[in-house]
C-alpha cells in the first residue's frame, strides 16, 4: 500500500464513522453551488435561446432605422439589394391614442404600420390565427391583448387611431420586437401602412421612427452590407442592424445581468466557505487526541494534513454534487421569475459546463476555505496524546498560512471575475470583500481587548463572567464575530441597494406631482387644451415649448464626419448623441430636477431682448446635461451648431446641468437661452394632475375626440408597468439573495459551535462550583449579546458604505442610508446570534456536571 | 538500545523558569525491561516523552537504536516511530473512528505495507480475534489495552513505552495486560520502557529507576 493509499483509506474511514459531523460542511458548500448552478445553467439556456432566435427577433437579416423616413441614401441600398433579389418590408413606428367609441376607453399605444411582408423571419401568433395574414385586407387592426383589457374592448370593436377608423381583429400572442420597458409606454397596434396617411397623426413635431427590414438572397451577406455600408449610412442618421449585431448586443445586456445574478450567487458560496472553515475547526477539535496519536504511531503532520484534506474535499465533493442537483432543479424556476424582462423564450436544459463549473467552484472554494483550519494539524504535538492538558505554546508563524491567505484571496478575484466576466470587476468585488474582513477583524480585536481592559469590576458578576469569556484563552470571538458580522455585511448590502434601487424607481413623488402629459400640442391648439382644462376644473403647469433640432457641428466638426468615423468603428454607442433627434425648449430659470455643476447660467435680465450675450459672444448660450456633454466631449465655451428645421443656429455651452431623469418632469437635454429660439417651429407640453383613475379616462378621451393629435401620457399606468418590471428584477435578486441567507445561517450556526465543547466542560465546572441554570443561562446571554451586537454594528456600518460605494458608481443613483430596514436588520442578527448561541448552550444547561466531568 | 546523557527540561510558565528533569542519565540495554517510577509531578511523562522522540530535551541527548533524536526534525522523528517505537498510553488512546482491527492495522499501513494478515495475527495473539470489528467503544477497557498492545507491537518496535497501562483498569485485568507485555517483550525480544507509580507493577521489571523531583533518586536492577 503506498502512502498515498493510507491517506486516502483513513481519510474514507474517517467519513464512515461520522458523516453526520460534516454535514455542516456539505450543506454550506450545498447552497452555494446550487445557487451557482441554477443561474450559471440559466445563463447559458438563455444564450442558447438568443442565438437560436436572434435571427427571429429581428425579423429579417438586415434593418435600417431612422428619426426621418429614410435618405436617399438607405433607399438606394434597398433598392440596390431588391433588384438582386432582397424581399422588403416596411414599418413606421409611433405613438398615438387610441379610442373605442363603443366602451368610450382611451389609451396611448405604440403604432406600427406595416406594410409588406412583415416580419421577415419568424412570424406573428394572433388570436385568431388568420388575423395576421388578413390584416392587409382591409381596415383592420392587431393589438396586444392589455388594449382590450385596458379599454374594456373585443376583437370586431372599432378603434379610432387618430382621424381613422379601424376594426379590431385579433389580438397579438408574440411578435419580434422589444418587450419590457417599452411596453410599458403602451401596447402594441399593427395596421396596415396604407392608411397611416388618413390617421393625419405624423405632422409636424410627431416622433416616429422609420424602418425597413431586408430578407436577403443568400448570396448577399448581411455582413458584408453592414461593413460596406454602415458608415456612411450612420453619416445620414440611419442606423443598420444585422441578426449578429442584435445577438451580441442581447447576449452582452442579458450577460451583464446574469453575471450580476451570478455574483449574489458566488457570495453564497463564498459565505459557505466560511461555514466549510468553522465545521473544520470544530471538526479538528474533536480530533485533536486521535491526531495526536497518528503522529505518536510515526505519521508525518503532511500525511495527517493530507487526511483530513481529503476528507474535506471529498465531502465537498458530495455536497456539490447535491447542489447541483438542487440548482437544477430550481433553474427551472428562472425563466418564470424573470419571463418578462426577456426578449426571448428560455427552454430550460440542464448545462453540462454550468454544472461542471459549479462542483469544480465549490469543491476549490471549500478546501481553500478548509486548508486555513486545517494547517494546525501538521503542529498537532504527538505529546498530546501523552498529557490531555498539554498547552503548545506561541503558534510560530507559519509560511503556509500567508500561502492559503494569497491563494484564498486570488481564488475569490479569479472566481468574481469568471462570474462577471471582466477581471476589472472581479478584483474591485474581492477587495471590498476583503477590506470588509479587514475591519471586521479589526472590530473583533477591540472588542477582545475591551472586554479585557475596560469591564467595570463594579458591573454585576454574572455579567462580567459572560463578557470576560470574550477574551478569556481560546475564546472564540474574532471568528463568530467575522463569520456573523460577514453574513450580516453582504445581506445587509443587498437589502440596501435593493431598496434604493426601488426608491429611484419611485417616479411619483408626492401627492401633488402632475400624473398626467399631454404633449404634441400644436401652438394654435394650446388655447382648446387650456379651455378643456378649466372646464374639467383642472389646475396646469405652463406649457412648455418644444423645439426638435438636430446637431449640425459640435467644436467645428461636422457631425456626418464624426459619425462616418465613429460608424467604422461598429455600431457606435457613442454615436447616439451626435445622431439624435433632440427635442429641446428654451427657459429663462432653472427647474426643481436641475442643478448647475459647471458654467454659469443666464441672467434673467437678458431674457427676449438679447441681441448680444453676457459676454459679447452673440451666439445665444445653451445648457447641456452632465452626461450628453460627456458623450459630446464639450464643456462651457464650446460651439455647438445646431440644425432647427433646416436652419442653422450656431450657440455657445453657457453650462452644465446635473438632471434628475426620474423625476417626471419635461426634462430636457439642452436647454436653450430665452430669445434664441422662440421663432423656430415647435410643439408644447403641459403637465396637469387627476387623481380618479376614471376621471383621467374620460378627460383622455374627450381631449382625443377633439384632438386626436395630442397624445397624453398617464404616468400611473407607466409607473404601474415600470414597478411590475422592478418587482420582477427585484424577485429574481431575492430568489438569489435567499441562498446567501440560507448559507449565512449555516455559517452562524457553525460559528457558534466551534466553542461549544469548551462551554459545555466550563458549564459543568460552574454548576460543581454551585451555579444555578439561571445564572448560566445569564452568563451565555451576555456573551452572545455582546458578540451579535458588535457584529451587528459593524456590519451596518460596513453594508452603508458598500452600498452608497455601489450606488455612486455601479448604479450612478442617489443613496439614502434607510436607517430603519438596517437597524432592523442589526437586530435581526442580535436575536438570531442569542438565539442560536442559547440553543447551542443548552447542553451546558441541561447536562448534568457529572455527565460532562465523566464523559472527558 | 536506549541511552540517555544529561537529559534537562525546562519549561517556562508564569514567566518563572521550572525545571522539570535535571541531569538525567541512563541506559537501557536490548531486550531490557525498565520501571520509571515516582510521585506525581516527578517528571515520568516528561522523560517518557524525551525518550520516544515526542518532545525535545532543553539539554542533554537520547540515543534509539543508535540515532541521536535531537538531530532529527519533527517529521524525521515521526518516521523513526513508525520505524522503531510503539506506545501503550494509560487512556488507551485508541482512535474512536476506527474498528480493533483497523486501529491495529494503522501502523503498518503508515509505512505503506499491508497489514491484514499481521493484524489479525495479534489480535488473535491478545485474544480479540472476534471482536476485530468493533469499535473503542463497544470494547470494555481491558479489551481496548489489548488491542493498543496489538497496535504497539504491529510494527516489531524496537523499543515499547508504556505509559501508565494499567491506571485505567481494574487491577485482574492490569495484571493480565501486563502479562501479556511481558510474553511479548520476551518473545519479540522488543526493549520495554514502563512509566507508573505502582510499585508492584513496577516490580516486575528487571530494573527500577526512581525519579523525585526530576533527578535520578535510586536506580536498582531486580
Amino acid at each position: 500500500m503506498t502512502s498515498l493509499g493510507f491517506v486516502f483509506r483513513m481519510a474514507a474511514r474517517e467519513v464512515r464513522a461520522s458523516p453526520r459531523r460534516l454535514l455542516l460542511l456539505t450543506t454550506s458548500v450545498a447552497v452555494g453551488v446550487a445557487a451557482l448552478v441554477a443561474i450559471n445553467s440559466f445563463t447559458a439556456n438563455l444564450r442558447d435561446s438568443v442565438r437560436r432566435q436572434a435571427r427571429a427577433l429581428l425579423g429579417a437579416d438586415l434593418s435600417l432605422e431612422s428619426r426621418q423616413p429614410l435618405p436617399a441614401s438607405a433607399e438606394r441600398l434597398i433598392d440596390t439589394l431588391a433588384a438582386r433579389g432582397a424581399e422588403t418590408a416596411r414599418v413606421t413606428n409611433f405613438s398615438a391614442m387610441a379610442f373605442v367609441p363603443r366602451t368610450d376607453g382611451t389609451r396611448l399605444v405604440q403604432v406600427a404600420a406595416i406594410r409588406g411582408g412583415y416580419p421577415l423571419y419568424g412570424g406573428v401568433r394572433t388570436e385568431p390565427a388568420a388575423a395576421w395574414p388578413e390584416l392587409q385586407r382591409g381596415r383592420h387592426v392587431v393589438v396586444d391583448p392589455s388594449l382590450l383589457t385596458a379599454l374594456r374592448a373585443r376583437v370586431g370593436d372599432t378603434l379610432a387611431l387618430g382621424e381613422a377608423r379601424f376594426v379590431v381583429s385579433g389580438t397579438v400572442a408574440s411578435a419580434p420586437g422589444n418587450v419590457g420597458l417599452r411596453a410599458a409606454f403602451g401596447p402594441r397596434v399593427f395596421i396596415p401602412a396604407r392608411f397611416l396617411e388618413e390617421t393625419r397623426l405624423l405632422g409636424f413635431g410627431a416622433r416616429a421612427e422609420y424602418e425597413a427590414y431586408l430578407r436577403l438572397p443568400p448570396d448577399v451577406s448581411a455582413q458584408t452590407v453592414a461593413e460596406q455600408r454602415r458608415a456612411g449610412l450612420q453619416a445620414d442618421r440611419v442606423r443598420l442592424r444585422t441578426v449578429a449585431d442584435d445577438r451580441e448586443r442581447l447576449s452582452e445586456t442579458l450577460s451583464r445581468l446574469t453575471g450580476y445574478l451570478g455574483l449574489v450567487a458566488l457570495i453564497a458560496l463564498l459565505l459557505g466557505g466560511i461555514g466549510v472553515a468553522s465545521a473544520v475547526v470544530v471538526f479538528i477539535r474533536q480530533r485533536m487526541e486521535s491526531i495526536a496519536v497518528l503522529r505518536c504511531l510515526g505519521a508525518t503532520g503532511t500525511r495527517v494534513l493530507a487526511v483530513y484534506a481529503v476528507e474535506a474535499a471529498g465531502m465537498a465533493l458530495a455536497g456539490s454534487l447535491a447542489g447541483a442537483a438542487v440548482g437544477v432543479a430550481f433553474q427551472q424556476a428562472l425563466p418564470g421569475l424573470l419571463a418578462d424582462l426577456l426578449p426571448v423564450d428560455v427552454e430550460t436544459s440542464a448545462s453540462w459546463s454550468a454544472i461542471a463549473l459549479g462542483v469544480g467552484m465549490g469543491l476549490w472554494v471549500a478546501l481553500v476555505f478548509a486548508l486555513f483550519p486545517l494547517l494546525s494539524v501538521r503542529r498537532v504535538p504527538p505529546l498530546a496524546a501523552l498529557r490531555r492538558d498539554f498547552e503548545t505554546g506561541p503558534e510560530p508563524r507559519d509560511v503556509w498560512r500567508w500561502v492559503v491567505a494569497a491563494a484564498l484571496g486570488a481564488s475569490t478575484v479569479a472566481l468574481a471575475s469568471i462570474q462577471v466576466g471582466s477581471l476589472r470587476q472581479g478584483s474591485i468585488f474581492a477587495a471590498g470583500m476583503g477590506a470588509a474582513l479587514l475591519v471586521l477583524w479589526a472590530a473583533s480585536w477591540s472588542l477582545v481587548r475591551a472586554a479585557r481592559r475596560w469591564l467595570p469590576p463594579g458591573w454585576p458578576y454574572l455579567w462580567r463572567q459572560g463578557l470576560s469569556n470574550l477574551h478569556r484563552p481560546s475564546n472564540q470571538t474574532v471568528t463568530v464575530v467575522l463569520a456573523i458580522g460577514f453574513g450580516a455585511f453582504l445581506l445587509g448590502t443587498l437589502v440596501l441597494v435593493q431598496l434604493n434601487l426601488l426608491q429611484q424607481l419611485r417616479l411619483t413623488g408626492g401627492p401633488a406631482r402632475p400624473n398626467l402629459v399631454l404633449f404634441d400640442i400644436q401652438p394654435d391648439q394650446l388655447s382648446v387644451v387650456q379651455r378643456e382644462l378649466r372646464d374639467a376644473g383642472l389646475s396646469y403647469s405652463a406649457s412648455v415649448p418644444i423645439v426638435p433640432m438636430r446637431i449640425a457641428s459640435v467644436k467645428g466638426r461636422a457631425v456626418g464626419g464624426i459619425l462616418s468615423d465613429t460608424g467604422a468603428a461598429g455600431a457606435g454607442s457613442g454615436s447616439w448623441a451626435f445622431r439624435r433627434e433632440y427635442r429641446s425648449t428654451y427657459r429663462d430659470s432653472m427647474v426643481a430636477s436641475e442643478r448647475l455643476v459647471a458654467g454659469a447660467w443666464w441672467n434673467e435680465h437678458a431674457r427676449g431682448a438679447r441681441s448680444v450675450g453676457d459676454n459679447g459672444d452673440d451666439r445665444p448660450g445653451i445648457s447641456v446635461e452632465t452626461g450628453l456633454a460627456q458623450e459630446l466631449e464639450v464643456g462651457p465655451g464650446d460651439e455647438v451648431v445646431w440644425d432647427v428645421q433646416g436652419i442653422r443656429i450656431p450657440t455657445r455651452v453657457a453650462s452644465l446641468r446635473e438632471v434628475d431623469w426620474a423625476r417626471f418632469e419635461p426634462n430636457f437635454f439642452v436647454v436653450f437661452e430665452p430669445g434664441s429660439l422662440e421663432g423656430a417651429p415647435h410643439t408644447l407640453v403641459t403637465l396637469t394632475r387627476i387623481d380618479q383613475p376614471s376621471a383621467r379616462g374620460t378627460f383622455q378621451r374627450r381631449l382625443a375626440e377633439r384632438l386626436p393629435n395630442v397624445t397624453t401620457l398617464d404616468l400611473s399606468v407607466v409607473q404601474e408597468a415600470l414597478e411590475r418590471l422592478v418587482d420582477r428584477v427585484v424577485l429574481a435578486i431575492r430568489f438569489m439573495a435567499a441562498f446567501s441567507l440560507a448559507t449565512g445561517t449555516l455559517v452562524l450556526v457553525g460559528a457558534l459551535a466551534t466553542n461549544r465543547f469548551q462551554r459545555i466542560r466550563e458549564g459543568a465546572l460552574l454548576r460543581t462550583l454551585g451555579a444555578t441554570r439561571a445564572q448560566l443561562f445569564r452568563i451565555v446571554l451576555a456573551e452572545y449579546v455582546a458578540l451579535g451586537a458588535m457584529a451587528a454594528v459593524v456590519a451596518a456600518g460596513l453594508s452603508a458604505a458598500a452600498a452608497w460605494a455601489l450606488a455612486r458608481w455601479v448604479f450612478e443613483g442617489r443613496f439614502s442610508p434607510q436607517p430603519v430596514p438596517l437597524a432592523t436588520l442589526a437586530l435581526g442578527v442580535v436575536i438570531l446570534t442569542v438565539v442560536v448561541g442559547l440553543l447551542n448552550s443548552r447542553e451546558v444547561i441541561r447536562r448534568t456536571p457529572l455527565e460532562v466531568l465523566r464523559g472527558e | 538500545m536506549l541511552r540517555c546523557a544529561s537529559l534537562t527540561k525546562t519549561y517556562a510558565s508564569g514567566g518563572r523558569e521550572l525545571t522539570v528533569l535535571n541531569d538525567i542519565t541512563f541506559s537501557v540495554e536490548p531486550g531490557g525491561f525498565a520501571a520509571i517510577v515516582g510521585p506525581s509531578g516527578s517528571g515520568k511523562t516528561t522523560l517518557l516523552g524525551l525518550l520516544a522522540g515526542l518532545d525535545r530535551p532543553t539539554t542533554g541527548t537520547v540515543h534509539l537504536d543508535g540515532q541521536e533524536l535531537g538531530a532529527l526534525d519533527e517529521d524525521a522523528r515521526a518516521r523513526l516511530r513508525g520505524a522503531k517505537i510503539g506506545f501503550v498510553f494509560q487512556s488507551f488512546q485508541l482512535i474512536p473512528t476506527l474498528t480493533a482491527r483497523e486501529n491495529v492495522q494503522v501502523p503498518l499501513e503508515l509505512r505503506g505495507e499491508n497489514a491484514n494478515g499481521r493484524a489479525t495475527e495479534l489480535l488473535a495473539r491478545v485474544g480479540l480475534a472476534d471482536r476485530a470489528h468493533h469499535y473503542p467503544a463497544q470494547l470494555s477497557g481491558g479489551e481496548q489495552q489489548r488491542v493498543a498492545l496489538a497496535r504497539a507491537f504491529s510494527t516489531r518496535p524496537k523499543v515499547l513505552f508504556a505509559d501508565e497501562p494499567t491506571g485505567n483498569l481494574d487491577a485482574a485485568t492490569g495484571a493480565g495486560i501486563i502479562d501479556l507485555m511481558v510474553e511479548l517483550n520476551r518473545d519479540l525480544g522488543t526493549t520495554l520502557v514502563l512509566v507508573t507509580h505502582d510499585l508492584d507493577l513496577a516490580a516486575r521489571a528487571r530494573r527500577t529507576i526512581r525519579l523525585a523531583d526530576g533527578r535520578i533518586a535510586a536506580d536498582s536492577t531486580a
